[in-house]
């Protein structure tokens, strides 16, 4: 779980650093390059899915919209023959009464009514029939109304049955109050004369047909005529012959569909048709939610779909992204590593040749000198003359042992230079330990140090370099006599690790070390303690003697606490070989 | 007892031979292969100093040549050098090698020891 949780939080998302000193910083910005590379994998991964996912949703919602476009045709196409059928049947019986009948049959009262009645049998709804001569004249009626007598010459459904033949009226009210439509058709004698058989329709039956349609709940059917004005009931519109709120279309031979939102928001699917010869628009609203509905399960199927996948693709890429650049640090990390490291053992190996020079221009010079100082006292001694002169024996000393000291440092210098042979050699570690107590004990025992060993019975008798072992200890135990006040502690531990290795700790309980000094604690000639004799050179000559036996030293300190040195070493001496001609510059 | 040293250094050799002569020794310097062989040549000695790097002729090529004339002849390098060569050059006879600058008891006890005496100061 840890690992998991790892896997997405790493160390380099938050500038995690292992660079030592400001020379080798990291190649990349690591959280930039992780927020990138996620960002760019998640693009062309999310990219081609959102372009799918978006391509489907217009070709579903295209598919779903044409389908009901056309199904909303096929429906209107349908009921337009309905209508028109039934508004051709009225009007093909009246071209047969006209044709079968005689006109002066037709004049006759009795023969009319027997008509009309008949009519009413066979198709029911019809109210009135009349005969009209071509001067406009009603010259016979048989229906509710006195209508015999009437003229309609001037009117202007007469003019067009004149023109056409015949005319079906808009539905209207009439002095029955109730709605109805007029059919009239003309019948032209051979001599040129003609008359009239007009009428009158009750449009129930016309709305039965319409009402019989099944368009589901939000959807209904309804007549207009050519001003717009309803023909016929509309549940969810208005009343009968108010005009309706959508616009009348443009007239269109075929069967029609278009998209309609109204003033409140809604949008209805309309199809409709022009009912050739006759002013009706036949007209079918569908309400568009509605007949969406199954498209939004669709829609929202696509959604999940979109997001589960949105998610799965993130999940793979930060895991990817995080894998991979965490494996780019982690190599960074050794790059900066050994990087430091190689440099560090150049600075040494140019430091030492520098130091070697300068220590051998010093070396002659001071030889003389310290020979003339020498033949000096050597002539004060053997000269009763000056042999009791105190002051100036003292002076001579003072030279001889300024000249001691720098010699002291020039052979140091040297040493820290001189590359040394490697001999492996088997090595007892708690052995080599306590000698180098040993040639402490006394400062010990004087200054009451006490000095705790803690060897791991574990360890075994390994190859390394022992001479190499032996100075890396006593610099480092020196070092801690020198940090420590009288009564303090040194503990020294070794336990085997993991890789065949031992980690030796010496420990103390001295001064400490401040971070900013523990930074360059390895460098050669850095020291704290310059104005009583340190030369800056112990700890850098003890690091490298560390990484000659193929090791490695790192310190951790606390002021006022003291501090901790730990060295690994390896047990298996080829390894040290192999190492040792890794890290050493020639 | 009689020395010879050879160092192309004249204040260092010459003082040193100085020293040694107070001490009893019969020394003598020279400061180049070429002067010390003359020495070597007119004398016997019982031990030769000789400094390691000097120009031209060293002192283990110098040793060379005096061991052919005089065979057996001890001898204690000096030094000023820290080099790795230098370093080899004593620790086949660590006891005979000295660093400069060197402590004049510390030479002594060594020539001593060379000689298989005891001190004669």
């Amino acid at each position: 779980m840890k690992k998991l949780l790892k896997l997405f939080n790493p160390n380099f998302l938050w500038g995690g650093s292992s660079g030592k000193g400001p020379k080798h910083r990291h190649m990349f910005n690591y959280s930039r390059l992780w927020r990138s590379a996620v960002m760019l994998t998640a693009l062309s991964a999310i990219l081609p899915l959102l372009a799918i996912s978006w391509l489907d949703y217009n070709i579903t919602l295209k598919a779903v919209k044409s389908e009901t476009l056309s199904r909303t045709s096929r429906t209107v196409s349908n009921t337009k023959r309905t209508i028109s059928a039934f508004l051709e049947e009225r009007k093909s019986v009246l071209d047969f009464i006209v044709h079968d009948n005689h006109y002066t049959d037709l004049i006759n009262p009795e023969r009319l009514a027997v008509i009309l009645e008949n009519l009413r049998k066979s198709f029911g709804g019809i109210s009135d029939i009349g005969v009209i001569n071509a001067n406009g004249q009603q010259v016979a009626y048989i229906g509710p109304y006195e209508l015999e007598g009437k003229n309609y010459r001037d009117q202007a459904w007469f003019k067009e049955v004149v023109e056409r033949g015949i005319y079906i009226s808009e539905v209207f009210l009439g002095f029955r109050n109730d709605p109805h439509l007029v059919i009239a058709i003309s019948y032209e004698f051979p001599d040129g004369t003609f008359y009239i058989l007009r009428t009158s329709i009750d449009t129930d039956r016309l709305n039965e047909q319409l009402s019989n349609l099944e368009l589901g709940a939000q959807g209904h059917a309804f007549i207009i005529n050519t001003a717009g004005i309803l023909q016929t009931p509309s549940h969810h519109h208005e009343e009968t012959f108010e005009k309706i709120a959508i616009p009348v279309p443009e007239y269109s031979p075929t069967t029609e569909a278009f998209e309609y939102h109204d003033p409140y928001g809604e949008s209805y699917i309309i199809g409709y048709a022009y009912i050739p010869g006759t002013p009706f628009i036949l007209m079918i609203a569908k309400n568009k939610n509605e007949i969406m509905k199954s498209w939004n399960k669709t829609r929202f199927e696509i959604l999940i779909f979109l997001s589960i996948g949105i998610i799965i693709v993130m999940i793979g890429v930060i895991g990817f992204a995080t894998f991979f650049v965490n494996n780019i640090y982690i190599a960074d990390q050794r790059r900066i590593k050994t990087l430091h490291q190689v440099e560090y053992a150049n600075k040494l190996a140019s430091i030492g040749r520098l130091a070697a020079g300068v220590a051998h221009e010093i070396n002659n010079p001071l030889a003389i000198i310290n020979e003339k100082s020498g033949l000096i006292k050597d002539i004060f001694q053997f000269s009763d003359q000056y042999a009791r002169d105190d002051k100036l024996i003292g002076l001579v000393d003072s030279i001889h042992n300024s000249v001691a000291r720098c010699g002291a440092i020039t052979k140091q210098l040297l040493s820290f230079a001189r590359h040394m042979d490697f001999s492996l050699q088997p090595v007892n570690l708690k052995k080599v330990i306590e000698e180098v107590i040993g040639f402490l004990g006394r400062e010990a025992e004087y200054r009451n140090i006490k000095i705790s060993i803690n060897v791991s019975d574990d360890i075994p008798q390994f190859e390394s370099d022992r001479g190499k072992l032996q100075q890396i200890f006593l610099n480092l135990v020196n070092n801690s006599f020198a940090a420590m006040s009288d009564g303090g502690n040194l503990t020294i531990s070794a336990v085997p690790i993991k890789d065949k290795r031992i980690r030796i700790s010496i420990e103390d309980t001295g001064c400490g070390i401040s971070e900013k000094d523990l930074k360059q604690i390895f460098e050669p000639f850095f020291s704290t303690r310059t104005k009583v004799g340190g030369t800056g050179l112990g700890l850098s000559i003890t690091y490298s003697l560390v990484q000659e036996i193929g090791g490695t030293i790192d310190v951790s300190s606390t002021i006022n606490v003291g501090t901790r040195f730990i060295i690994t070493l390896p047990l298996n001496p080829e390894k040290i070989k192999e190492k040792i001609n890794a890290i050493t510059p020639r | 007892m009689r020395l010879l040293l050879v160092d192309d250094e004249k204040e260092f050799v010459e003082t040193l031979a100085e020293r040694l002569s107070l001490r009893g020794f019969d020394a003598d310097w020279a400061t180049s292969a070429k002067n010390a062989e003359k020495f070597i040549d007119s004398r016997h000695y019982d031990l030769v100093l000789l400094d390691v790097k000097m120009p031209k002729v060293g002192g283990r090529e110098l040793k060379k040549i005096i061991e052919k004339k005089l065979p057996g002849i001890k001898t204690i390098y000096l030094t000023g050098h820290g080099s790795e060569e230098d370093y080899h050059a004593g620790s086949a006879e660590a006891e005979y090698y000295l660093m400069k600058p060197i402590n004049i008891n510390e030479l002594i006890a060594k020539i001593n020891d060379a000689l298989g005496k005891e001190a004669q100061s």
